[in-house]
């Protein structure tokens, strides 16, 4: 294949809108955007959720979901108004010159053919290639990517690879009819930071090679900084501002641009604390004959923070299991107050289970979908404490205000609320029990930057006035350094390094440990270039 | 909204699309979109409830009232003439909305009730309550249901307790089946587990946290089960086994005028007579089967491209 690249303009949008229809009414979607995109040119496109980037990455390729219309503007690839061209006619551009790398690789593969199949059977369908020729290809593609043993991946399932390498395998079917434009929509949301940056690389590296021209959308700054030479910024479906990524990561013109990385701001001072609320000891648990814990050891500061960190399947969520009772430990106990608990839920008094609170990652799932607010938040208040009628609504009013929502939210369903709202509705449940520990796992990771920053800053807000202990199980560096005063670094179920936050953040590291923080993506566009380097690439 | 300002409030957060709209105005929308299917099932069941609920009213004669002629041809007194022993066809249809629709629905309450406590009971256990629960069904499931239903009928006696307890527990196996597999969606939701570790006891977790979600699918379900219970019954009256003279029902009438068909060549009209309460069965059936369809249409999610 050879490089593409020349500044001739491949794609061009103009005052494109969009309506989408949901709740008996066309809603706008996108109100009027305009984009650019050379040969070979990498652009970002970022914003909250909501603001449009995914309607827009589809529509580059003249695309809208169901429920979806084109209202007005042009979409011009190579010459070719998208707009008004027909659904058969767009279909000789889609996986052929134009491709599509979506956000859930597990989602988008077929489970039931092998994946070199699935990674050539466009190309093969339109005629670009033979079989054999397609084939040679694909394999040379995942060489490019850097998948382990290139030659016979490709006769594997989707089930019998990991996520990221299924990631770089959604690449090379995206690169395999070697196309004029791929969109990334979130391409790497779904991966552990480690992960990430293979993954990044990889699709760095091979989008220069051919020069393909690319839009990238994600909710991340720092990632896109890695990959794109333009940024754009959506907000409400419109562009907020647009320049190159080094001119934008120095002096970005907007203030909502400057929030997009709000929660690298907030920095919390560590605080010691010598009494001990609760206590792992010497914990192992398994699930089934699967060892998932080995001999853990954590303890937690009366009103402090301990962040618990780690990729996925490093046990994190399952120390929280054993604490809740949802798992006991097959040796070791947990100590509340000085005084053991019992392992399992059914053991545990009223009183035992109230101490202890649980806020979750998604709130969507965390919340009866049928029950309104007060219901949700009433509860637990008149679970434990008790109160009846005009009390509680009073207290659930009081709740609704300590988290910065008011009363008017009282009879709303969780489908009315926003993610933010949502979040802070869970919290205000496990308040409402009247605590002393709160775990919170992942509470922040499925929400936007903005929203983050809010929910952090109410965390920290409750846990002075209320005096509460958290337990905070994150991926998310960041977030960690925003809000922990101890910090415990899991991986394959074992506690790598426990200590202040000071001096886990300060060299020198366990391997692991320089692992996982070399790995998080900062605001520098050099960043992934010198980091490859240092780990010679 | 906060479009133009960049100050950040929580409760000024851009909510989902979704409007909050009372039960009834949500419920006027969907019925306006409705097709004209389900618009024409929901009249036709409106229209038998109503026959079922005032038939002392609109029927001109008692149920067991006996005529002087038997099998009478249509006239002026008798709308659809009379029976093989003089009793008004019309006023029998009409009292027959009553008790088959009437039994098929306490029957199918039954069954639901039965099978939807232990479908959730086994769903939430999932341990040794739901092995067992789940192979007594497979055994009950295995033998045929009509045969099953006939043997237990001759054993206890055809009454019209006996045949509604014996169908709803025969019936509730499916609904069991049904109830389990949709509520083990929702047992793995995060809402169930916080309410497990706030201690809540099953019978809360079952009609608090879960119920509530499962309840489209089951309520499909309800419409197709109902059908096909009162199809048993109507099936049951024919074979003699089921609803018992003189208490009128669609099914028996079917057989009680069975004969009447070979007169066809003769008199057209009397040969319809035992046509008319199979046709009954018939509309109802396939008025309730476009109510339930458009209603697993609208909970399956499914929308419309383009």
């Amino acid at each position: 294949m050879k490089n593409k690249k020349d500044n001739t303009t491949l794609l061009q949008i103009k005052d494109l809108k969009i309506e989408g229809f949901s709740d008996e009414r066309w809603h706008k979607i996108i109100k009027g955007v305009n984009l650019e995109l050379k040969r070979g040119e990498v652009l970002g496109l970022i914003g909250e959720s909501g603001a449009g980037k995914s309607t827009l990455g589809l529509a580059a390729m003249g695309y809208t979901q169901p429920g979806c219309r084109i209202t007005g503007g042009q979409i011009n690839f190579d010459g070719v108004d998208l707009t008004k061209r027909t659904d058969s006619e767009k279909r000789k551009y889609w996986g052929n010159r134009m491709t599509y790398v979506a956000q859930s690789a597990a989602a988008s593969f077929n489970p039931a053919h092998r994946l070199i199949n699935q990674t050539t059977e466009s190309t093969i369908r339109a005629g670009l290639k033979k079989q054999n020729e397609a084939f040679d290809e694909a394999r040379a593609l995942y060489d490019a990517l850097n998948l382990p043993n290139p030659e016979t991946i490709g006769e594997r399932y989707p089930h019998q690879v990991s996520g990221g390498q299924l990631q770089r395998i959604m690449t090379a079917m995206a690169m395999s009819p070697n196309p004029d434009l791929i969109v990334f929509d979130e391409p790497t949301t779904a991966l552990d930071v480690t992960t990430q940056v293979e993954v990044l690389a990889a699709m760095r590296d091979i989008v220069k090679t051919y020069g393909t021209a690319a839009i990238y959308i994600t909710h991340d700054l720092s990632v896109v900084a890695q990959m794109a030479d333009r940024i754009k910024v959506l907000r409400y479906g419109e562009e907020v501002e647009e320049a190159m990524t080094r001119k934008m990561l120095k002096s970005p013109k907007e203030d909502y641009t400057k929030s997009l990385w709000s929660v690298r701001s907030i920095q919390k001072p560590e605080k010691k604390s010598k009494d001990i609320i609760l206590e792992v000891k010497n914990v192992d648990a398994f699930y089934g004959s699967f060892h998932v814990l080995k001999n853990i050891n954590i303890k937690l500061p009366l009103g402090r923070t301990v962040a618990l960190v780690g990729e996925s399947g490093s046990g994190k969520s399952t120390v929280a299991r054993v604490i809740t009772g949802l798992l006991e430990p097959k040796i070791g106990s947990v100590k509340f107050k000085n005084r053991e608990l019992p392992p399992s839920l059914k053991g545990r008094t009223k009183d035992q289970l109230q101490k202890i609170q649980m806020i979750y990652q998604m709130a969507d799932v965390a919340m009866n979908p049928k029950q309104t607010v007060y219901d949700i938040i009433s509860r637990p208040a008149s679970f434990f404490a008790g109160l009846t009628a005009a009390n509680l609504r009073k207290r659930v009013v009081e709740l609704l205000e300590q988290i910065d929502l008011d009363e008017s939210f009282i009879d709303r369903y969780p489908s009315e609320l926003s993610g933010g709202q949502k979040q802070r509705i869970c919290i205000a449940r496990a308040l409402a029990a009247n605590p002393e520990v709160v775990i919170c796992d992942e509470v922040t990771s499925a929400l936007d930057q903005i929203v983050q920053e809010g929910i952090l800053k109410l965390l920290g807000r409750l846990q002075k006035d209320l005096n509460l202990s958290y337990i905070f199980i994150t991926h998310d560096i960041a977030t960690v350094k925003a809000i922990s005063d101890e910090v415990v670094v899991m991986n394959e179920g074992e506690v790598v390094e426990q200590g202040l936050k000071s001096e886990i953040f300060s060299p020198p590291h366990p391997e692991y440990t320089e692992l996982l923080l070399s790995s998080v993506p900062e605001m520098d566009p050099d960043w992934l270039t010198d980091l490859l380097k240092a780990r010679n690439y | 909204m906060n479009k133009d300002t960049n100050t950040y409030s929580a409760a000024g957060e851009v909510g989902s699309v979704l409007e909050s709209r009372s039960t009834f105005t949500r419920l006027k929308i969907e019925l306006n979109k409705a097709p004209l299917t389900a618009k024409f099932g929901i009249f036709i069941i409106i229209v038998f409830v109503g026959l079922a609920i005032f038939a002392p009213l609109i029927a001109p004669y008692g149920e067991a009232e006996v005529f002087p002629e038997p099998y009478a041809p249509w006239n002026a007194n008798h709308i659809f003439g009379t029976d093989q022993i003089g009793r008004d066809i019309f006023s029998r249809l009409i009292f027959g909305a009553r008790n088959t629709v009437g039994v098929a629905f306490a029957t199918t309450i039954l069954a639901f009730l039965i099978g939807g406590a232990l479908g959730l009971a086994a769903a939430i256990n999932r341990s040794y309550l739901d092995l067992f629960l789940s192979r007594t069904v497979d055994v009950l499931m295995a033998i045929p249901q009509l045969i099953f239903a006939l043997v237990l009928l001759s054993i206890f006696g055809s009454t019209i307790i006996n045949l509604i307890i014996i169908i709803a527990v025969l019936d509730s196996t499916r609904v069991f089946r049904l109830t389990r597999a949709v509520s083990l969606n929702v047992v793995v939701m995060d809402y169930v587990e916080v309410a497990k570790l706030r201690g809540e006891n099953i019978s809360w977790v079952m009609r608090k946290e879960i119920l509530p979600n499962i309840l489209p699918p089951l309520i499909a379900e309800f419409g197709l089960r109902f059908c096909f219970v009162f199809l048993s019954i109507a099936a049951l009256s024919f074979l003699g086994v089921g609803i018992q003279p003189p208490t009128a029902d669609w099914g028996s009438m079917v057989r009680e005028n069975a004969s009447l068909i070979q007169f066809a060549q003769y008199d057209l009209k009397a040969a319809m007579t035992p046509l008319l309460p199979a046709a009954a069965i018939a509309l109802l059936t396939v008025a309730v089967n476009f109510v339930v369809d458009w209603f697993l249409h609208k909970t399956s999610g499914i929308k419309d491209e383009k």
